[in-house]
């Protein structure tokens, strides 16, 4: 009772405050509203199922991605066996689709995972000491910064060369002065906040601090901004493996199909346009998603 | 249901009200709940007078004074009942012509100023262009009127502070320059929500006096919110107190808070750090305001209420009226000579009384309801 | 050199098995606490002036005593808070914390000031962790310090019963699902967690109801008679101040104007501001009104406060000496803390104002 220990007359002290009956955690308050966000659940299943086809895709694919064959180049979608017909070396599009989403999926997720913690932690750092380490830090991000993304991506993966581990390289160098910005403004809003003078006033370490009461408060608006990345990600590793700069041949990847492809424009252009599809719905997939995760992970509404 | 008209016996003839609101119901929907946070609720107001709706956060004040500019989000909010304003019926007239009474009609000052004010204009420029929005006068005409405002409400060196941004003036300034736009399209109602709660004690009082000299000048009726029954005492001619949604005591300023007739604003007033002795513990009211997404039953402050017996949670209390127009509603409330009355002694009406076996099996119910 | 001061009259506390002064031993000594922030500007990020929150401030807090600060926005009583806190970096001054002074080498370390000195914040949508369950928020203080986390968390639930909250009932709910006046009870819950001696409690009740203001204001009277507490209670409700407090000290632009006990300060302030202060309290009767403001204009910048009397400005018996010499407010820590004194040439005896005494005998 918040009446206990008031000494005047208490009568009805079985009124409770007001308060929701069940207590449900922060994720369990977000989990309610996101139910009833249909949008972002049909979109969140989508990714899911690219996601799942995409790791059982040496199960599901009905051919060999790599098998070529000349006799049967660039048939139409529903061709004899070929579902969604064949590439310009006659290998199967719906297999390499499915091996090429393995690529895109994983060069849209892990550079995001990678630069969030890279980023985020230097954006805490920076938020919260300010002064000459926020400079230092903000300052350095702040040269990537000045070019266009694709150019920075393009520069950094023609000097460090092609191929996979590179190209996942320069996507996190790419992300990460994004991701630091966001982690700084949100941890020097969360640095004003009285609750972490109180804890400073209880002589906690900083690193305790920051465990226990800064990154906690900076995830959410950094998770959401990350998840917006991963159809930044997506796109910009599509482009490069387009231009030639990240995976190479023969290795199935949507941006380098769409590369490929692209000559056979006119012969079968529904068949070029495929690994387009795949890209665009993916990444409006993520981005509805993390629409979502914005909304549903606001307390106040 | 008219709770405010006075008894037959006291016909005073009375001036057509210049505001009337009627069973007045606001009602916020959303998905995970429904919030009932006005729940009818009456009352006249003249012209030139002042009404000071007086509650704490979560009673419906604020709610009520926003639906009469009908700034509510349409979608979630559901608002029933009549409001009158002049000759013009708040409650049913279009869009368009809402937004063309807002400012001219009916204006509002707001609590926070630096929030009403745009940065990136100076003060002359946005009240210039308020006026120009309403009435189709020059630009020079209309800096001319902001001009005249900045001396209406006393703000030092106005035409240096024409030229100044919101955020090269203090706190007090500011109010002074929201009220001055509110008022620029001479308005016949103000409503100002809170406007001197952010402000210093020596600030608030300036604008309090200021108000009301003004609201006397112009013979504007004013709606004035806050939760400060001091504040009250300073600038209203008639009281309204609410309680979850509802007025649970209305009347002359005078009567309701030297001799309040209901219990929670008795024991408002009784709560009050002023002038109590260091010795002995303040007589606070038990427990917090309801949850307005689920109301107890009856008397929605029954629960914390030192006098509230089964009776209490059987109906809403009706409201008691009394020659001076002194409303109640409690059960614990009576007309004696033609006056009203608190007598803790008393139970609620026979009717009642035959319930109260009853109600008060079902008691603890509604206490873990709410 | 800061000696100890004999309390005359009053009560003292029982002996505290923490006291290391003894009874007559000040809680704390606030001796020339200074502290500015400088305005930067332009591309260098020059400063181009400073803001003198704190200037030159000091008093005496004596043991099981309530002090009242008050003063409007902008005269520095929060960063005052923050400064006796040590949260932020004092540019000058010392505190003496029951006998030994903070921060030295024969003094009391940092770390033992905290769990003697504490704040309650205002109540605020920052004043707890929104992400943390309140019983963590209150059990994090023992757990920084040393405490196993069972006991700490058995500490935090003991407390949450002492401030009044059922902690089976609320130990897991998050701030958001609290009212105003359980986040406040909270946040007292929190600050006593580390069993402080001293607390500060800065606008701790201003953001409340009424009626729940009621029910704080007396569980802090509860606690400090139960827990043995001194407080420093910083408001600008004067009402408030007047209930809780035994001795009131009145600010304005960063420095003290006058101190005394609440009473003196109540029914015989000395200095204008004070008078004027007071003279702004409403009255709950609609026919006592204020018809004029009894301070005109808002209070001056801190930035460039005016040269001498910094109240002069806005004080009606203003005069040329006010404009020119600072009035002194006299020795406060050589002096018996229950004396009333109050920095303004009208009461300082010769001080070339026409409205000052003669001869030494002021109150």
């Amino acid at each position: 009772m918040t009446d206990a220990i008031v000494p005047s007359r208490s009568p009805a002290a079985t009124h409770l405050p007001a308060a929701p009956q069940r207590v449900r955690g922060y994720w369990g308050s977000v989990w309610r509203r996101l139910r009833y966000d249909y949008v972002t659940l049909f979109c969140l299943v989508l990714i899911l199922i690219i996601v799942a086809s995409a790791v059982f895709a040496p199960e599901l694919a009905p051919l060999d991605p790599y098998k070529s064959s000349m006799a049967h180049r660039l048939k139409p979608i529903g061709y004899r066996n070929y579902l969604l017909g064949t590439d310009e070396q006659g290998r199967d599009m719906l297999s390499r689709l499915l091996f090429g989403g393995r690529v895109s999926l994983s060069m849209g997720i892990l550079p995001v995972v990678l630069a969030t913690a890279i980023g985020g932690l230097f954006g805490v750092l920076a938020g919260y000491y300010g002064g000459k380490v926020n400079t230092v830090i903000m300052r350095t991000m702040d040269v990537f910064f000045a070019f266009p993304s694709v150019l920075l991506a393009v520069a950094i993966s023609g000097s460090l060369g092609g191929g996979i581990v590179n190209q996942l390289l320069t996507l996190t160098i790419v992300l990460i002065p994004p991701l630091c910005r966001v982690a700084e403004t949100a941890t020097a809003q969360v640095r004003t906040m009285d609750f972490v003078d109180a804890a400073r006033a209880t002589g906690a370490s900083t690193l305790s601090i920051l465990f226990t009461h800064v990154i906690i408060n900076v995830m959410s608006p950094v998770v959401v901004y990350a998840s917006t990345l991963v159809s930044v990600s997506i796109i910009l590793a599509s482009g490069l493996s387009f231009l030639g700069l990240g995976v190479s041949p023969p290795t199935a990847d949507w941006g380098l199909m769409l590369s490929t492809l692209r000559q056979s424009i006119y012969v079968q252009p529904w068949v070029s346009a495929i690994p387009g599809i795949a890209i665009l719905v993916t990444s409006i997939a993520f981005n509805l998603v993390s629409d979502g995760l914005r909304q549903a992970m606001d307390v106040r509404s | 249901m008219n709770d405010m008209s006075p008894p037959a016996v006291a016909a005073v003839p009375r001036p057509e009200p210049f505001v009337r609101v009627e069973d007045l119901r606001v009602t916020f929907v959303s998905r995970d709940a429904t919030v009932r946070a006005v729940n009818g609720i009456s009352f006249d107001l003249e012209r030139g007078k002042v009404l000071c709706v007086i509650g704490e956060s979560g009673s419906g004040k604020s709610v009520m004074m926003r639906s009469l500019l009908r700034l509510h989000p349409k979608g979630r909010t559901v608002i029933e009942g009549g409001m009158r304003v002049g000759e013009h019926d708040i409650a049913s007239i279009g869009d368009r012509t809402m937004t063309k009474l807002r400012g001219s009609l009916v204006s509002m000052v707001f609590q926070e100023p630096m929030t009403a004010l745009d940065p990136l204009y100076t003060v002359g420029e946005q009240i210039a262009e308020t006026v120009r929005r309403h009435e189709k006068v020059s630009r020079e005409a209309a800096w001319a009127r902001a001009l005249e405002l900045l001396e209406l409400v006393r703000v030092p060196s106005p035409e240096r502070r024409l030229k100044a941004y919101p955020h090269e003036l203090s706190g007090g300034l500011r109010q002074r320059i929201v009220i001055a736009m509110a008022l620029s399209c001479r308005p016949s109602l103000l409503l100002a929500d809170e406007p001197t709660t952010a402000l210093d004690a020596s600030v608030q009082i300036q604008i309090l006096v200021l108000l009301r000299r003004i609201q006397r000048e112009m013979g504007m009726a004013m709606i004035f919110v806050t939760h400060d029954l001091g504040v009250a005492a300073q600038i209203a001619d008639e009281v309204a107190v609410m309680y979850a949604g509802r007025i649970i005591e209305y009347g002359d300023a005078r009567d309701v808070l030297v001799a309040p007739k209901h219990p929670y604003t008795r024991a408002m007033l009784a709560s009050t750090a002023k002038d109590q002795g260091r010795d002995h513990p303040l007589e606070a009211i038990a427990g917090s305001p309801p949850d307005l997404r689920a109301l107890p039953d009856g008397c929605s402050f029954a629960p914390r209420c030192a006098h509230a017996g089964p009776d209490c949670t059987r109906a809403v209390p009706a409201p008691v009226t009394d020659l001076r127009r002194h409303m109640a509603r409690c059960v614990r409330t009576r007309l004696k000579a033609g006056l009203l009355t608190f007598d803790p002694g008393v139970a609620g009406d026979p009717a009642v009384r035959e319930g109260i076996d009853l109600a008060a099996r079902s008691s603890p119910a509604h206490c873990a309801s709410a | 050199m800061i000696h100890p001061i004999a309390v005359a009259g009053g009560s003292h506390p029982s002996p505290d098995p923490r006291d290391r002064g003894g009874p007559a031993q000040p809680m704390l000594i606030v001796q020339g606490l200074k502290k500015s922030f400088p305005i930067r500007a332009g591309l260098l990020n020059r400063t181009v002036a400073e803001v003198r929150a704190v200037d030159d401030v000091s008093f005496v807090v004596v043991k099981g005593e309530t002090l009242g600060i008050v003063g409007e926005s902008g005269c520095g009583k929060s960063t005052l808070a923050r400064l006796l806190m040590h949260l932020i970096p004092k540019d000058a001054g010392q505190l003496v914390l029951d006998g030994d002074p903070v921060g030295e080498a024969r003094g009391v370390m940092l770390d033992e000031l905290r769990r003697s000195l504490q704040m309650v914040f205002q109540d605020s949508a920052s004043s707890l962790n929104p992400r943390l369950p309140i019983e963590q928020s209150i059990a994090y203080g023992p757990r920084v310090q040393g405490a196993s986390g069972s006991s700490a968390k058995a500490q935090a639930r003991s407390l949450m019963e002492k401030v009044g909250l059922n902690p089976s009932l609320f130990g897991q709910r998050y701030p958001h699902e609290l009212s105003g006046g359980q986040k406040q009870r909270v946040n007292i819950a929190r600050a006593l967690a580390l069993d402080p001696r001293l607390l500060i409690l800065d606008e701790a009740v201003s953001a409340l109801d009424k009626s729940v203001e009621a029910q704080v204001l007396n569980l802090l009277g509860v606690l400090k008679r139960q827990l043995n507490l001194t407080y420093i209670f910083i408001s600008h409700d004067l009402h408030v101040v007047r209930y809780i407090s035994d001795r009131v000290l009145v600010m304005y632009l960063g420095q003290v104007v006058e101190i005394g006990p609440v009473d003196a300060i109540y029914d015989d302030p000395k200095h204008p501001y004070t008078q004027a202060l007071l003279a702004c309290r409403l009255s709950m009767d609609p026919e006592a009104r204020v018809e004029a403001a009894p301070l005109a204009g808002d209070p001056p910048s801190p930035v460039s406060p005016p040269p001498g009397c910094r109240f002069h400005t806005r004080c009606p018996f203003v005069e040329e000496i006010c404009k020119t010499a600072a009035p002194v407010l006299g020795d406060v820590l050589a002096l018996a803390p229950e004396r009333h004194l109050a920095a303004c040439h009208m009461v300082q005896p010769g001080s070339g104002h026409s409205r000052a005494p003669d001869r030494v005998g002021v109150h």
